[in-house]
């Protein structure tokens, strides 16, 4: 990591209106996949090694995963601050719709268009499931190289994608199992 | 008001300790004390809000709307603060062990083994939303369309779900 050319921290206002852009355009989800496109490909602030480290360590807190990577990744680049700056531009904008939406709904019980506006969101979050697979799809292409951390990535996806076991047990299983694999691999 | 309020912070901050994986972990906890303890809404106005909220990022925005329900527009903003807050302290706090351990060599033998499961996790939550929303044929279609031209292409996502999101717009509109 350290001889990748990695620019300085950005200045606050620039994080800010990146998390603006990211919860402005992931309306109808895809979030994990804009958070990549705009910090990694786009911009360059962090890499894909740490964009994966912190979304396992937001993953193990609880609370919205894509929060908590937000307030990680701020810190990251800018510590307390950062953190904060990446939360309100994520929280910004759908905050705003959202009180909107509430407040129409209480006045007619009913939000006018909504059937209309229910089956774009449908059709967008279905192509957002997309992107976020593409994005897990690009992210194995470019960071899985040995075959055990392919089955570690596969049996995980068998397990929460297909057997639907609750992710906490997922992890509590499969991550040890991945510890023990990386220790065995370095001592190699 | 002032009770409310606080109540609103109190419910929605252990929540956010609780939820585990995300919000849907305790939306069931969270729809027995909003509509029974409390009596803010009922049950047909949570679901209601449940489906406006849920495409809504970052997930758990109902939260806003169960507070602005039970106190205005400030109760939306406590819930807000009390869903968040309370995780994103943890996250933060992990975040620092995390960067005050730089250089140690267990870290980069835990960074190794997140990688793989970070992906399947990734990978694998991607396809149990597909199969938990009323996912039918044609979102179906739409998902694994998107999935291959964003993966191979460098077609841009907000393109893609432009697409998508017009086209049930008009396969809705006929049915």
């Amino acid at each position: 990591m350290a001889n990748r050319s990695i620019p300085g921290p950005p200045s606050l206002a620039a994080l800010f209106l990146c998390f603006l852009t990211i919860g402005s355009t992931s309306f109808g989800g895809g979030l994990l996949g804009w958070i990549r496109r705009e910090l990694v490909e786009r911009r360059g602030w962090i890499d894909d090694q740490q964009f994966l480290v912190f979304y396992g360590l937001s993953q193990m807190v609880p609370g919205a995963t894509n929060v908590n990577l937000s307030v990680i990744i701020g810190n990251q680049l800018r510590g307390v601050p950062g953190a904060c700056a990446a939360v309100a531009g994520l929280l910004l904008f759908p905050l705003a719709i959202l009180l909107a939406l509430g407040t129409l709904y209480f006045a007619m019980h009913d939000v006018p268009g909504s059937r209309l506006i229910a089956a774009g969101l449908a059709g967008a979050g279905a192509a957002a499931i997309g992107f976020n697979l593409a994005t897990g799809i690009r992210l194995a292409q470019r960071n899985i190289r040995r075959i055990a951390p392919a089955l570690i990535a596969g049996a995980i996806i068998v397990g929460i994608g297909v057997l639907r076991i609750p992710l906490l047990e997922v992890l509590l299983v499969m991550l040890p199992v991945s510890l023990v694999v990386a220790v065995v691999e370095r001592a190699r | 008001m002032m009770a409310t309020l606080l109540q609103i912070a109190a419910m929605f901050s252990v929540l956010s300790l609780l939820a585990f994986g995300g919000g849907a972990a305790v939306l069931p906890d969270m729809q027995r004390q909003a509509v029974e303890m409390h009596h803010w809404l009922t049950s047909r106005e949570f679901l209601d809000m449940f489906a406006l909220s849920r495409t809504i990022p970052p997930g758990s925005m109902i939260v806003v709307l169960i507070g602005q329900k039970a106190a205005g527009i400030l109760g939306g903003l406590v819930a807000l603060f009390a869903m968040f807050g309370p995780s994103s302290l943890l996250a933060f706090a992990v975040a620092r062990v995390w960067h005050r351990t730089g250089g140690a060599a267990w870290r980069e033998t835990l960074e190794r083994a997140l990688a793989p499961v970070s992906i399947g996790v990734t990978i694998a939550s991607g396809l149990a939303l597909a199969r938990s929303t009323e996912h039918d044929w044609a979102a179906y279609g739409i998902t694994a369309t998107t999935t291959l031209l964003l993966a191979l292409t460098r077609l841009h996502p907000l393109v893609a779900m432009g697409a998508g999101a017009a086209f049930l717009m008009v396969a809705g509109g006929r049915g």
